[in-house]
């Protein structure tokens, strides 16, 4: 955002005050602020991480944007890369990951596999998509996405930001932010969240295995999640 | 086709009679089969009275037709020349093999690989747990018979997208709507997670050993999420103060089932996958499909092909080591600066392979029979520029800074140190093997491709330490340097490939095993072919992976914070130890 944004006050400003004096809304000054110094997590799970690092270096250099401060730490950090496959065996991390960092938080899935588990989908050990499980405000193709689509996606989610509003936040509401239930290895991988489905799904096998007194069908019900 | 028959006959299997040691007579099999109560006597005789003491893959593989699984061993002389596969045949129901372990400790993971995938028991193993999936999964998934949520069809194409299908979303056909399936007795309420106990317990017996004295043991995770980690690796230490009494590495955090979708992939569509194996050097990991596929189907690459590969492995091999070496000081506490110097370099690399391929990363150039596309205009001359001018002064620059730095001599010097016989014992590869002085390289000890024609010098080191892999790695961009000096002096015009360009190639029933000296180590591709588009087997010889398996004892009795930087000079790569 420019200056000129920033101090585009809808009110007359005297000529003569106009060296001393800026107004602007709360929101703007606000966003500005944020939008300027988003720290990335440093956080890289595949292919896509070295784009990000070299995204991150000397010919890109993410630094322009106020973005070079990675931060190892969850707590200290503002976005979320998901830079690479999420498998099973990663994602209960993932969330609770997600889950220690501050307000106000945002998460960017870069590359096929984060968005919805590109060319490894079908793989037994991987969850098709982070956005399964936590929240995902800007997507990146690719595979991996070159530095500059990492670039554009971040200036993206600077737009983003500058369209938020401090009264409308959800770190400003009064009901604190719930956690994200970690998922667990189980069988499978096990989402808290579906468990009743399970239970039911289950239930239903068993009645029909009872019904037919042979081997269950196939036959999957109606929707149960 | 013609190389892969002449395998030098052992001693030791003439020696034995065919109800014990027998030929592998399937069409186009190669190696002996051994039957499992001998296998242990017959694999140590081999080692100690033919010199086969390099173990460089094991595997499994499972015919359900035949109701058998099979392991698979390739066995190397650390002193050149072509290697030897045996096979050990057990029942799929009661599939029990004796351990390696004892002869080769570089079987150690491998083994848990196979337990892990096929459920192969190996007795006497000294910690059969899973590896790449967690204790309490249900199955073995690289079992035939083994099928995930996503399933759709044994092998690609799938009929809903070939030749004019409707594609749907494979989160429509399945009960929950996600990658997941529980067995019918699960119960969520009555359940409790079991994928850590089987890991905490044999730590908490090393952790109650230390009992009685004054201070008290105590277990740290490093990981998954750890900056020094170089990706989603886990590493569990039992220290005493600040030494590491006990490390295990915990996988599996980036295991994206590389080898079941490359069974269900045509054999072409998997040369794009290998690319995301080692995501540094995608390259050489093109390279070494392709020759054991080539190998296969009998043909070979014009010339004009052999060089642009040679170009491309070898410039892979400088970005990697160049990686190596920015993130090893990244390790040291060189915040970043030598990593920034590295990736300046790699940059321009990755100029060339996304001019001759398309992509920055995931190059998918190689193709069976030669190379996709031909240099563009202009390329040669960047690499000519490259590799005589600007990068022999860039190792020089890097060299100077780095090399006699005090703080990267102390902090190296005399850390991590694998004797010649552990390296070799642990299966070892690439610039960890031979800073330990062990002079053995594929592209030496069993030339594929045109390296024979090529003058180079293999980098040894001498003492085994951080410091020594360092020096081999510097050593190594000098002598790939000079390979690429050769190479763009003396590249010949031609065609670029053998045949015409096919998405589906005819690869004739049998097994090959094709290796290549990638910047890690030694890559190697088990693939099983059945004649169909699909391969039976395909199975890597995962060069960090393996070096893996001297990481505990190589931070045994050490400080935690030189087990990091042992870990930097392994150099591994999380895509291909977890696959």
């Amino acid at each position: 955002m420019s200056i000129e944004e920033i101090n585009s006050p809808e009110y007359v400003v005297p000529a003569e005050i106009r060296q001393q004096v800026t107004l602007t809304t709360l929101d703007r000054i606000y966003n500005w602020g944020r939008r300027n110094s988003v720290w990335p997590m440093m956080f890289g799970l595949a292919c896509c991480a070295i784009e990000m690092i070299c995204t991150a270096a000397a010919r890109f250099d993410f630094a322009r944007f106020g973005m070079e401060v990675m931060r190892p730490s969850p707590r200290q950090a503002d976005v979320m890369i998901v830079a690479g496959t999420v498998t099973k065996k990663m994602i209960p991390q993932i969330v609770r990951l997600y889950n220690q960092m501050a307000e106000p938080r945002y998460v960017i899935a870069m590359g096929a596999c984060a968005s919805g588990g590109g060319p490894f989908k079908e793989g037994y050990n991987v969850v098709a998509g982070v956005d399964k499980y936590i929240p995902v405000d800007v997507y990146i193709p690719g595979c991996p996405p070159t530095p500059q689509a990492l670039l554009n996606g971040m200036i993206s989610l600077q737009k983003k930001i500058d369209t938020e509003s401090l009264k409308k936040v959800r770190w400003y509401k009064k009901a604190p932010v719930e956690d994200i239930p970690v998922p667990v290895l189980g069988p499978d991988l096990v989402d808290p969240r579906k468990y009743e489905a399970i239970k039911e799904y289950n239930a239903h096998l068993a009645e029909q295995a009872a019904l037919s007194n042979a081997a269950p069908d196939q036959q999957y019900p109606e929707n149960p999640a | 086709m013609s190389e892969q028959m002449i395998v030098s006959q052992p001693a030791q299997v003439y020696r034995w009679p065919a109800e014990k040691v027998s030929k592998d007579s399937r069409q186009g099999y190669q190696g002996y089969i051994v039957q499992a109560d001998y296998l242990l006597e017959f694999a140590r005789l081999l080692r100690d009275e033919d010199g086969y003491d390099y173990l460089s893959s094991l595997t499994g593989v499972d015919y359900p037709q035949d109701n058998i699984l099979e392991v698979v061993y390739q066995v190397y002389k650390t002193t050149g020349g072509t290697g030897l596969m045996y096979k050990v045949q057990v029942p799929r129901e009661n599939p029990v093999v004796n351990s390696l372990v004892s002869l080769y400790p570089g079987a150690e993971f491998q083994e848990r690989e196979a337990y892990d995938m096929y459920g192969i028991h190996f007795e006497s193993h000294p910690d059969l747990r899973r590896i790449l999936l967690w204790e309490g999964f249900a199955g073995h998934p690289m079992r035939k018979d083994w099928k995930e949520a996503f399933y759709e069809e044994d092998a690609k194409p799938f009929k809903n997208r070939w030749p004019a299908g409707q594609v749907s979303r494979a989160e429509d056909k399945v009960p929950f709507h996600d990658n997941v399936e529980y067995p019918s007795d699960f119960d969520p309420d009555n359940w409790v997670s079991e994928s850590e106990t089987l890991l905490y317990e044999s730590l908490k017996k090393v952790q109650e050993e230390g009992a009685g004295m004054k201070t008290d043991r105590i277990i740290v995770n490093l990981g998954p999420q750890h900056p020094s980690t170089h990706g989603v690796f886990r590493m569990v230490a039992v220290l005493e103060g600040e030494t590491v009494v006990e490390l295990k590495p915990v996988f599996g955090y980036l295991h994206r089932n590389h080898e079941k979708i490359g069974e269900r992939n045509t054999f072409l569509q998997n040369i794009p996958f290998t690319d995301r194996l080692d995501y540094i050097t995608s390259m050489s990991n093109n390279f070494g499909y392709v020759l054991a596929v080539e190998k296969l189907m009998g043909i070979n690459p014009p010339e004009r092909a052999e060089y642009l590969r040679v170009m491309m492995a070898e410039l892979t091999r400088i970005s990697s080591h160049f990686m190596a070496i920015g993130f090893l000081l990244n390790d040291l506490g060189a915040y970043f600066t030598p990593s920034l110097y590295a990736l300046e370099e790699r940059e321009l690399i990755l100029d060339i392979f996304e001019a001759v391929s398309g992509s920055r990363m995931m190059c998918n150039y190689m193709r069976f029979g030669g190379v996709v596309r031909d240099l563009p205009e202009g390329v040669l001359e960047k690499v000519r520029e490259l590799v005589f001018d600007r990068l022999p002064r860039k190792i020089d620059e890097l060299d100077r800074y780095l090399t006699d730095n005090e703080i990267v001599r102390s902090r190296c010097e005399g850390v991590g140190i694998l004797t010649p016989e552990q390296a070799i014992g642990l299966s070892c590869a690439g610039p960890m093997l031979r800073a330990s002085g062990v002079p053995y390289d594929v592209r030496r000890a069993d030339p594929y491709s045109i390296y024979e024609q090529l003058e180079f010098d293999v980098a040894i080191g001498v003492h085994g330490d951080v410091y020594d892999r360092y020096l081999v790695r510097i050593e190594e961009i000098r002598q790939s340097l000079r390979i690429l000096q050769q190479v763009v002096e003396r590249i010949p015009d031609g065609p670029i490939l053998t045949g015409k360009p096919a998405y589906q190639v005819r690869v004739p029933a049998g097994e090959s095993y094709g290796r290549v000296e990638g910047p890690k180590g030694e890559l190697g591709f088990y693939v099983v072919s059945t004649g169909k588009p699909n391969p039976w087997r395909y199975h890597v010889r995962a060069p960090s992976f393996i070096n893996l398996t001297s990481l505990p004892p190589l931070c045994r009795g050490g400080k935690i914070a030189d087990a990091i930087v042992v870990l930097g000079a392994i150099d591994i790569v999380l895509g291909e130890v977890d696959r």
